[in-house]
Formats: C-alpha cells, structure tokens, sequence
C-alpha cells in the first residue's frame, strides 16, 4: 500500500492527463452538442421572420418576443396563422402519442413472451440464435428503405403488393389508399415500428431474464409450478424494473419517432395523419430553410427537452442504486443522530 | 397456495407435454420469422420482375431474370440517374459511417479511459456531467445546430456530420462500464514502471485488450451512422447527388410521384438493404451480444 504522501504525489503527478484524455470529448460537445442546445433556447425566445424580414407578427429573428412563441404554440393566438400552429402542434403531438402507444403495447406483449420462450429451462432449442438473428435484423435496416419497402408493400398505388393481392381476387374495387388514410397508414406505421425494434426490446429482456438467479426457476420447477406460476410469480416481479427502463427510454425514442413518419408516403406531401413532433420541428426550421420559423421549432424543442427530461430523470430514478442510497440513508441518520446527541449534551443548533 | 399439490404423475407424461410446448413455440417462432423474412424476400423477387409483369401479375414468390434489367434502368432511365446512383451514394455513406464509427470508438474509449484511470478533481463531475446529457434527443438541438451552420458555413460539407462523431456520451458510458467491470488497472502500474508513457500505454495495451467492447461499439457506430437520415438531410441540402448518402438517395426514390418504373423502384430499394444485411448476417454473433450485453439503444 502507498502511504498518504505517495498517493498524494501520483495523483499530482498523474491527474493532468485525466484533463487531456477527455479534453477531445468535452470540446466537441460543447462545441456541436451544448453550444446548439442553448443557442435553441436563446432562439426559443426570439421571433420568426429572419432579420431582414420581419414575419407577419412584425418580429424577427433580432427581436426578443418573451414566452410568445410558447404561448403561439401552446394556447394559439387570435390570428389565423397563429391558429393553425397551435393546432398543428396539438395535433402533431397527439400523432406522436397515438403511434407511440400503439406500437409500444404490442412490441412489448410480443418481447416479452419471446424472452420468456427463449429463457425457458425446460425447451431445449435448437436454432435459437438463428431465430435471434432473424428477429433483430429488421432493426439494422435503413429507415429510408424500410420505408420504402412498405411503401411497395401497402402503399397507395395499386400496383402495391396488397392492393393488386385484393383487386386480383375481388375484394377490392378500386385501389385502397393505404398510405394516406387515417387509421391505415397509422396502423401500418405502429406495425412497422413494432417489426423494426421488437428484436431489440426482446434481447434486452431476455439478458434481464438471464440476470435472474437460475436456482429460483429450478426451485419453482422443483415445486411443481407450471410456465404461468412461473411466469407471474417470478420471472414478471424480478423484471419490472427492467421493463420500466424499457418503458421509459422507448418513451423518449418515441418523442424522438422521425425517419418513418417523415417518408411513409407517395409523393412530395407528408401525409398529416402521421407528423409527429419531431417532424414539427423540422418542418418549421427547415422544411423551407430559406424562410424558417426558427422561434416555433425552437420553442417546441424546449418543450420536448423539458419532457424528455423528466423521463430522463424517471430512468435514473428506476435504476438508482438502492444498496448505495440505503448506504447513504443510514450514514444521514447517523449524522442527525450524533448531532441530536450533541444537542442534547448541552449544544445548541441554530 | 393450496394444501393439494399435483406432481406430475410420470416421466412420459411431463415429457409429453415438453415437447407439445416445444411444438407450439416453435410455430410461434417460425411464423414470427416469415413476417421478418418475407417482406425483404418480396422485394428481392420483385427487383428481378420487369415493370410490366408486377403490374399485369401482381405479388410472386418466384424470383425472375429482370434483375440487370432493372438496375440497366436505374443507370439510364433520367427519372433516376438525377439523383440516384448507388455507388456513390454507398461511397458517401462509408465515407460518413467509416470516419464516423472510428472517431466514436477511438474518443469515447480515450475518455472512458481517462475518467477511469486517472484520479482528478473534475472526474466525478464529468461523469455526472456525461450521463446526463445521454438522453438529450438530437431533435432537441437541431434548431440551434442548424443556426450554427448557417452562420459558420457549413452546410453541405461532411464536417458537421462526421466531427460530432467525437463527443458520443452514451458510447463513453457503455466503455466505462465494461473497463470497470474487466480491465485490470494494475497493468497501467505496470507499463508505468516499464518506462511506458500514458498515450502508449492507452494505445497499446488499452486498446487491444478492450478489443470485444471496441468491436461491439464500433458496429453500433457504424450501423447509426449508415442510418442517419436525420442529421444528414439537415446538413446536405444542395441536392447534388454527389454528396448525398444512401438514405437520401432512397428518399429521393420514394418521393417519385409519376410514372415510377416498378421494377427499377424495387431494384434501388434492394441495393440499399442487401449490404446492409449481408454485413448484418456477418456480424450477427457481435452485434446480438452487443445488445444483450446493454448495447446503446440508438
């Protein structure tokens, strides 16, 4: 063991490269990362129209205009154009979570049965990792061309797979816009979700699976518990926070939903039914870059950061370490402790 | 629980209802494979079928002998060549992912390294500092990030896309994990004494000995990367298809509205996964290891 002096000496001769092996990490982020975060609040409090142009609320980018595009957003204003934003963002945001949820319960169901399959002791299975090969790889897939080929899947054209499948056998008159009406294209898109990212979420709750102690599963199976017992009385207990974690960091990749949304259509017009926030965004700053509301898309980027936030803060709460808060707790209560005795011994706290 | 307790009344019995079970997740399992596979199949037939026939017949299983048709199409029909051409865009793409996933892996372990080994004043700081901000979503800060580039010039050029790459918090994370969990630090003492400088000592023994974790992060990276449609559709805006990557060239091709050649339509969504999966089936083994060893969730 180095004595005080030598530890004091090592850390002095050593701590400098602590610096300068994370200084190339730090400088970039603040750079890309942190400077553009806060030039987006800045933004969020400055108006429209760029600074040779003033907008049609007489602001420009120069002017600051307060909680004004916060308000715009989210309680809309008197005039039209203020309107029709506030109901976009409303409308965009419910998208948002309609799709969410509705590629989130099904994803998780089916995860989560997977993961049970696969863990099971008593099947034995061959080709497992082939199944598990199968099953992620629709994640690695660009979202472009995952797009894409849904598009010729289901898409609006008639001569998309579905559609000729049901006009060639009858079932259809005429080409159903599978792409462009409301509920279809919905559907389609929480289908996509689900088939892209429920390989992932399966993995994910499989290793929380196998992080179980085995002896309980051989002690439940010992007891003559069947997979249900199991299932409710072990394996869904030990797993819950797992599963929050999951429920939590898809909730803010969900906020996040952009690639599939912005491309699940035919043409140039983003189909309305599935803009989300994110979308929201980019369409008010750079849809048309030459003319951006970079207020707007700011102010909802403040909001979404502000939600995204307090998910964040959930998962750290989910997966704060009990041992070491108990730790922390104790050492507190003893503090207040020794300090009570202090009191009492004749000390006075103020 | 209840007092009656049933066991199972023989061996053959419970074997039986073993394999029924087998039996039945199996059929789960191969019917959840089909709804993967067939989709990827459809298209690969369909980029061997000539435009006329995929109107005329309809869905086939059966692959045809249109494919070089198909992709002759894409290189000459001008619908096409305005803005896709797969190599180039497979070019960029590289170009982008390649540096990208280098820089992430070669940075973040440096600073999972340092916040590791070395005892400093800040060390606790950056750490809180680095999980805090890894879940701050990229949408958030793209207003700000796209005024930047406006004002500093640098739109439509890679730098934007590919320095970032520098600073990937969730990546530090995950190599700080890994090095607590299974890099001994007593080696580090060791190449000291050796007469090792600390660079070295990093790029020399860190590295190689960290390799599993390098070689999951850096397929993550480079898979991200590939897939980053997002950033680049904010920083490539000259609509030049010599800059643009893979994803906004298949964008392009969806946003056809008139008149698509089917058959051509299905060949460049083809040529834009193929790869993608043949690197995939290759790599499998890392990459579902990565995921269930807490891979980054991108």
């Amino acid at each position: 063991m180095a004595t005080a002096a030598q530890r004091r000496i090592k850390s002095v001769s050593y701590a400098k490269y602590g610096y300068i092996f994370t200084a190339p990490f730090f400088i970039v982020y603040f750079i890309f990362m942190l400077f553009p975060l806060l030039t987006t609040f800045k933004l969020s409090v400055y108006g429209n129209g760029l600074s040779a142009k003033l907008d049609q609320a007489g602001t420009s980018i120069n002017c600051f205009v307060g909680m004004d595009n916060f308000k715009t957003i989210l309680t809309g204003g008197t005039d039209y154009k203020s309107m029709g934003i506030h109901e976009n963002f409303v409308k965009f945001f419910g998208n948002t979570i309609i799709i969410w949820v509705g590629n989130f319960i099904p994803q998780i169901c089916l995860s989560l049965l997977l993961a049970v399959w696969f863990t099971d002791l008593r099947v034995k299975m061959p080709g497992k990792g082939f199944f598990k090969v199968v099953m992620y790889m629709p994640n690695i897939i660009t979202a472009a061309s995952v797009a894409g080929l849904f598009l010729s899947l289901c898409g609006d054209s008639k001569y998309s797979v579905l559609n000729s499948f049901l006009l060639n056998h009858g079932f259809l008159d005429e080409a159903y816009m599978f792409a462009s009406n409301k509920w279809s294209s919905r559907i389609i898109v929480m289908f996509i979700q689900v088939w892209m990212w429920f390989g992932n979420t399966m993995i994910m709750l499989m290793s929380g699976i196998q992080g179980i102690n085995e002896s309980l599963f051989e002690a439940a199976e010992i007891d003559g518990a069947n997979s249900r017992q199991t299932f409710w009385r072990i394996t869904f207990p030990l797993l819950k926070s797992i599963m929050v974690y999951t429920l939590l960091t898809s909730m803010i990749g969900g906020l996040q939903m952009f690639d599939i949304p912005f491309m699940f259509h035919t043409g140039n017009v983003i189909n309305s039914h599935l803009e989300t926030i994110a979308i929201f965004i980019y369409d008010y700053f750079h849809r048309d870059y030459l003319h951006p509301s970079y207020g707007y898309s700011a102010a909802a980027s403040v909001i979404l950061f502000v939600i995204t936030s307090i998910l964040g803060a959930l998962v750290f709460y989910v997966q704060r370490d009990k041992d070491a808060i108990e730790i922390k707790k104790k050492r507190k209560a003893a503090a207040k402790e020794a300090k009570r005795r202090a009191a009492r011994g004749g000390g006075f706290s103020i | 629980m209840s007092k009656k307790i049933t066991y199972a009344s023989d061996k053959g019995g419970y074997q039986t209802k073993v394999i029924i079970k087998s039996a039945f997740i199996y059929l789960g399992l191969i019917i959840l494979t089909l709804i993967c596979l067939v989709p990827i199949w459809i298209l690969v037939v369909n980029s061997t079928r000539d435009h006329n026939e995929i109107i005329v017949n309809g869905m086939s299983l059966i692959p045809n002998k249109f494919l070089f048709h198909n992709i002759k199409t894409l290189g000459s029909n001008s619908l096409y060549t305005k803005f896709f051409h797969p190599l180039i865009g497979m070019r960029n793409s590289l170009i982008i992912a390649g540096c990208c996933c280098a820089l992430t892996v070669f940075f973040a372990g440096l600073t999972a390294y340092g916040i590791v080994v070395y005892d400093f004043k800040l060390k606790g700081a950056m750490f809180t500092f680095i999980i805090a901000v890894m879940m701050i979503p990229t949408q958030v800060t793209a207003v700000g990030f796209m005024k930047m580039l406006v004002n500093w010039d640098l739109l439509n050029s890679y730098i934007p896309l590919i320095v970032p790459a520098i600073a990937a918090p969730a990546i530090v994370f995950f190599m700080r994990q890994y090095m607590l969990s299974s890099f001994p630090l007593d080696i580090i003492e060791a190449a000291r004494i050796d007469g090792s400088n600390e660079f070295r000592t990093f790029l020399t023994i860190s590295i190689p000995m960290m390799k599993p974790a390098f070689a999951v992060q850096a397929i993550f990276a480079f898979i991200a990367k590939w897939n980053d449609y997002y950033n680049q559709s904010l920083v490539l805006i000259k609509g030049d298809y010599r800059q643009n990557t893979m994803p906004m060239m298949v964008q392009g091709v969806l946003a056809i509205d008139r008149n698509p050649d089917y058959g051509a339509n299905y060949a460049a969504i083809m040529l834009s996964i193929i790869p993608v999966v043949v690197v995939y089936l290759v790599l499998s083994k890392f990459i579902i290891g990565g995921v269930a060893a807490g891979g980054v969730k991108e």
